[in-house]
């Protein structure tokens, strides 16, 4: 029997056994998906054939005793950044509207190699450019915790779907929180891996310094399962790190039991204070305080560059993300607006349909990038943006020197409501505060789902921070905190969001 | 549209040219800059493309480890420090034929710099002399796609129907060498502009690291020229010429920039900084694009490579790769040839050292390898406007059709019809001369028919060699090399005519 509620390690193990099959599990995925996702739309693009040819011949390889991995069979989503042969690739943007690619991407391609039938791609903000999935040019995605509030974003679709159990699994990408917060606003775990972890090859670029690819669950296992399959050096991405890594599965199943004695973990000073919601950091204080009676040691650290890491982000991410998407100029791929009158230059082609195809944060970013670039004040802006970055890694560097990992809330707020943030971009900006400087010097973090905040009723996350490399603390220390946040709760978070009423073809919300 | 120019003597007698030259050198690495597609030229249009040098959404660049190598080879040939550790930089512009509208290129972090090449010109006195031309830097980029403008009359974007772009170019290595201006070069700026550049490709060619085909741009070269009044120390405004794809357009887009700049200068108006572009055809430079405004390329290291750091133990290894430098290849090219110093210089000049001295390993006697090089070839480079280097003969094939002099098989006369033969793409000289019935004829029975003949037709002459006076002979040898269609080797019909009159 399926049952769309068990984690990913669960329907790992009932294939394993032999009392499902891919077919079914899959099955499950797009039947939930054709009843709920009309209320969350989480998905751009569902290729159920495709989903159920790749499960049939996930079954067939384990009647014959050869399955790939121990993920092979169950469904996974990947969000619309990541290159797919078969199914379009749109990043959420107008520009790309149809656009299927001629090869995967790296990560898609590991998948498949590992045997996760690809239930489709899920939303995003247009080019990764949010925190809310609201500048998606297909509309945003529902948190299902709540249908009038945001998922967070840019991966909003991937922790919609996640949370809405339309897929067990999914993957998200992260330049500056996009995995992470909004794992946190939908009470779902999300991993952004150490840079250079988890290849970039086929991940259209947002800002390449800073993007990675990571997973979107809800579990700590799953998200470690789903790291060791998509993880490890790749020729194609030359940032790639040439390393073995340590099975993160295995690091999760050795903190499942939740002992943290030894465990020596830093609260940032900075994170927290004025414009961080109260109900947030009360979840987030006893989170710290459940962590020392597991016995870790906890001290404060401070990290000084931490408050200028929102202005060298909002340099760095428009530069880089100014100059990738000049590539979208109607002359190869995407779309192709023909300006008025006759015989326009392909200068003329390329203004109209930059100017038709990108939306208005996208424009917003492309300007202000270019101009940060611009002779005369690339040494203001750029240059002073990245010596703040290497400040950010020193605090880094010497906050590691005192404890194993960092702890913050993931986000500064629950999820707020649609529309509420959309003509305020600074204050969209802000959601990111916490998440920023992990990406900025490339060291990996989790988001866990930290309770609900009690004004609102709504999921809040905790974030845990290791050093480069050592991915394995997030999720042995990870893993550790689920189990004694589930001891407290009585089972996961998730059980609490109310649910959504399913819905047969034809009906609308 | 006819620009005003003033003669050149006129114009160096107010000014001094200072000279810049931006050669680009395609690498013949088997596969592309950061992607591993064929770079084979000629190929259909966009067969050889994959993700990445189409800049398809996600896919990433990867360095070619034997494009570094050969751009520190040329960068230590050329004297330069090769950087300890440099990065690639993004080059922002929109074109069409630019996949990612920026080019992956190098900023201020070059392979290589501060370099120098020695080139050798015609001093004052008219002996070899030698120029130092300083390099500023060698660095790493990739090429951009091909466009085409259909329709239209010129081949130009203006006036096109449509365009085309072939992507098979996009991503081919380059490398950049940018020489410091060079000044002093007075009236010899054109000369020793050609000189560099020949130089530079016999450099090229040596390495091993190119094609070095000028005429298919795999050594393309950019002119910058300025004027300053005579005496000055502070620089003109400068004019980049661009489409010089032959050393004699070279020197000739040189010495035509030096007389517009003085026309333009000496009426009291000033040179406008922009690319020019040069008509090999009508000799002249037009306006490309003013440069002023579009020049901010807002570069910025490109954060998809990591840096390239050669260990100094490669670069040391790489230096034992290098081939003999050009002055000591010279002095021993020479020696071993026995030329004069007027041969020499000749031969260097007209870029032909490296082809006299693959036709001497082919096993031609120098001075002959010189003698065609220099003669019949070049009157046919130059008639054709093209470098001797561009001609669709081969060193081997010249060397081969003077041994065909050598053996009598031809004689001079034939041997240049051997050479139009092969230019015209009939095939190796062997096959030019049995296609064409060229070789001269050995069969002794014709020949001394040939000759009874002509001395029945003209038996006064043959009276007279009788008589003794053998300096008549010529006019019955003239008579059989005729009734033999000039296939007959004239010395051995000398000795028929001599025996059988004796």
């Amino acid at each position: 029997m399926s049952d769309i509620r068990q984690t990913a390690a669960q329907m790992a193990a009932a294939l394993a056994a032999g009392e499902v099959t891919s077919v079914q599990l899959t099955q499950a995925a797009l039947d939930r998906i054709a009843a709920v996702d009309g209320q969350v739309h989480a998905f751009l693009h569902v290729d159920a054939a495709g989903a159920l040819e790749q499960a049939a011949a996930s079954d067939a390889r384990r009647a014959g005793g050869t399955a790939l991995s121990p993920l092979d069979g169950v469904p996974i989503a990947v969000k619309d950044a990541l290159t797919t042969t078969g199914m379009p690739t749109t990043c959420g943007s107008k520009i790309l509207e149809g656009w299927v690619p001629p090869y995967d991407a790296t990560v898609v391609r590991r998948l498949r190699e590992a045997g996760l039938p690809i239930l489709g791609k899920t939303n995003m903000d247009e080019f990764a450019m949010g925190s809310s999935t609201e500048h998606s040019a297909y509309g945003p995605t529902r948190n299902p915790w709540d249908l009038d509030r945001i998922p967070g974003g840019s991966g909003g679709g991937s922790a919609a779907a996640v949370a809405a159990y339309e897929a067990p699994l999914a993957i998200g990408t992260d330049t500056g929180g996009s995995i992470r917060q909004p794992g946190a606003v939908t009470g779902t775990v999300g991993v952004k891996p150490t840079y250079g972890g988890v290849s970039r090859y086929g991940l259209v670029a947002l800002a390449n310094s800073l993007d990675q690819a990571g997973p979107v669950t809800r579990t700590v296992l799953d998200s470690a399962m789903l790291h060791d399959v998509i993880g490890g050096h790749d020729p194609l991405d030359s940032t790639s790190i040439d390393q073995e890594w340590p099975s993160f599965a295995d690091a999760a199943r050795e903190g499942a039991g939740g002992d943290l004695s030894g465990v020596k973990v830093g609260v940032i000073t900075e994170l927290s204070g004025e414009g961080w919601q109260p109900g947030v950091m009360t979840r987030f204080q006893e989170s710290v305080d459940l962590m020392v009676k597991a016995g870790a040691e906890v001290v404060e650290v401070s990290c000084p560059s931490f408050v200028h890491a929102m202005a060298a982000y909002y340099l760095i991410l428009p530069a880089e993300a100014s100059s990738n998407l000049a590539k979208f100029d109607a002359m190869r791929y995407g779309l192709r607006v023909w300006p008025e009158g006759d015989a326009p230059s392909a200068e003329e082609v390329m203004r109209a349909t930059r100017d038709a195809g990108f939306g208005d944060e996208v424009k917003r970013r492309i300007i202000l990038g270019t101009y940060a670039l611009s002779s005369g004040y690339y040494d203001a802006y750029y240059g002073q943006a990245q010596k703040v970055r290497t400040l950010i890694s020193r605090d880094f560097e010497a906050a590691f020197e005192q404890v194993d990992v960092l702890v913050s809330p993931t986000a500064p707020t629950t999820a707020f409501k649609l529309g509420e943030k959309l003509d305020d971009p600074l204050a969209m900006y802000l959601n990111d505060l916490a998440t920023i400087p992990a990406n900025l010097a490339g060291v990996p973090g989790i988001s866990l789902p930290n309770g609900l905040a009690a004004e609102d009723g709504l999921p809040s996350g905790l974030q845990i921070l290791a050093p480069a490399l050592a991915d394995d603390r997030l999720y042995r220390i990870g893993a550790a905190l689920e189990t004694l946040h589930e001891r407290e709760w009585g089972g996961p978070l998730l059980a609490q969001a109310p649910a959504l009423v399913e819905q047969t073809e034809g009906e609308t919300r | 549209m006819t620009e005003t120019l003033m003669s050149y003597e006129e114009a160096l007698g107010s000014y001094d040219p200072a000279l810049g030259l931006e050669v680009h050198v395609e690498l013949n690495t088997n596969s592309k800059m950061f992607c591993g597609c064929p770079t084979e030229f000629g190929a259909e249009p966009n067969t050889q493309v994959c993700p990445t040098c189409l800049g398809l959404p996600g896919a990433m660049p990867v360095v070619n480890g034997k494009a570094v190598e050969s751009a520190i080879r040329i960068g230590l040939a050329l004297n330069c420090e090769i950087a300890e550790w440099c990065r690639f930089a993004r080059k922002n512009y929109f074109y069409p034929d630019m996949p990612k509208n920026f080019q992956t290129s190098q900023y201020d972090e070059p392979i290589a710099f501060d370099g120098w090449m020695d080139v050798v010109v015609e001093g004052p006195d008219g002996e070899p002399e030698t120029f130092r031309v300083e390099i500023e830097r060698a660095h790493m980029e990739e090429d951009t796609g091909k466009s085409l403008h259909v329709g239209g009359s010129t081949g130009r974007i203006h006036g096109a129907d449509h365009s085309l772009v072939d992507y098979n170019r996009a991503g081919i290595p380059l490398i950049e060498i940018v020489t410091r201006p060079i000044r002093g070069a007075g009236g010899r700026a054109p000369e020793i502009a050609k000189a560099y550049v020949a130089q530079l490709r016999d450099l090229i060619v040596a390495l091993g690291v190119s094609d070095a085909r000028m005429d298919q741009g795999s050594i393309r070269a950019d002119v910058n020229l300025s004027l300053a009044p005579a005496g000055s120390d502070v620089l003109g405004t400068r004019t980049e010429t661009k489409n010089v794809n032959s050393l004699r357009s070279v020197e000739r887009a040189v010495r035509y920039e030096v007389q517009r700049h003085a026309a333009i200068l000496s009426s009291g108006r000033s040179i406008l900084q922009e690319t020019r572009h040069w008509h090999e055809d009508t000799g002249i430079t037009t306006s490309g694009r003013e440069k002023s405004d579009a020049e901010d390329y807002r570069y910025f290291p490109e954060p998809d490579l990591v840096p390239v750091a050669p260990s100094r133990e490669w670069v040391e290894e790489l230096r034992g790769t290098l081939p003999e430098n050009p002055t000591a290849r010279r002095a021993r090219l020479q020696a071993e040839w026995g030329f004069s110093d007027l041969d020499m210089r000749d031969t260097v000049g007209a870029g032909a050292l490296g082809l006299v001295e693959e036709t001497v390993a082919a096993g031609a006697a120098p001075q002959a390898a010189r003698k065609w090089w220099l003669g019949e070839l070049a009157r046919r480079a130059n008639e054709a406007g093209v470098d001797l280097v561009d001609l669709s003969i081969t060193p081997a094939d010249v060397a081969r059709v003077q041994a065909l002099v050598d053996d009598k098989t031809v004689n001079d006369k034939l041997a240049r019809q051997v050479i139009e033969g092969v230019l015209a793409g009939e095939g190796t000289p062997d096959e030019v001369v049995a296609s064409r019935g060229l070789a001269v004829v050995s069969d002794e029975d014709a020949l001394s028919a040939a000759v009874d003949k002509a001395i029945a037709d003209n038996p006064d002459v043959a009276d007279k060699i009788r008589d003794g006076k053998v300096a008549a002979a010529g006019a019955l040898i003239g008579a059989v090399m005729k009734e033999m269609r000039g296939q007959a080797d004239a010395g051995r019909v000398r000795e028929l005519v001599l025996e059988k009159l004796s």
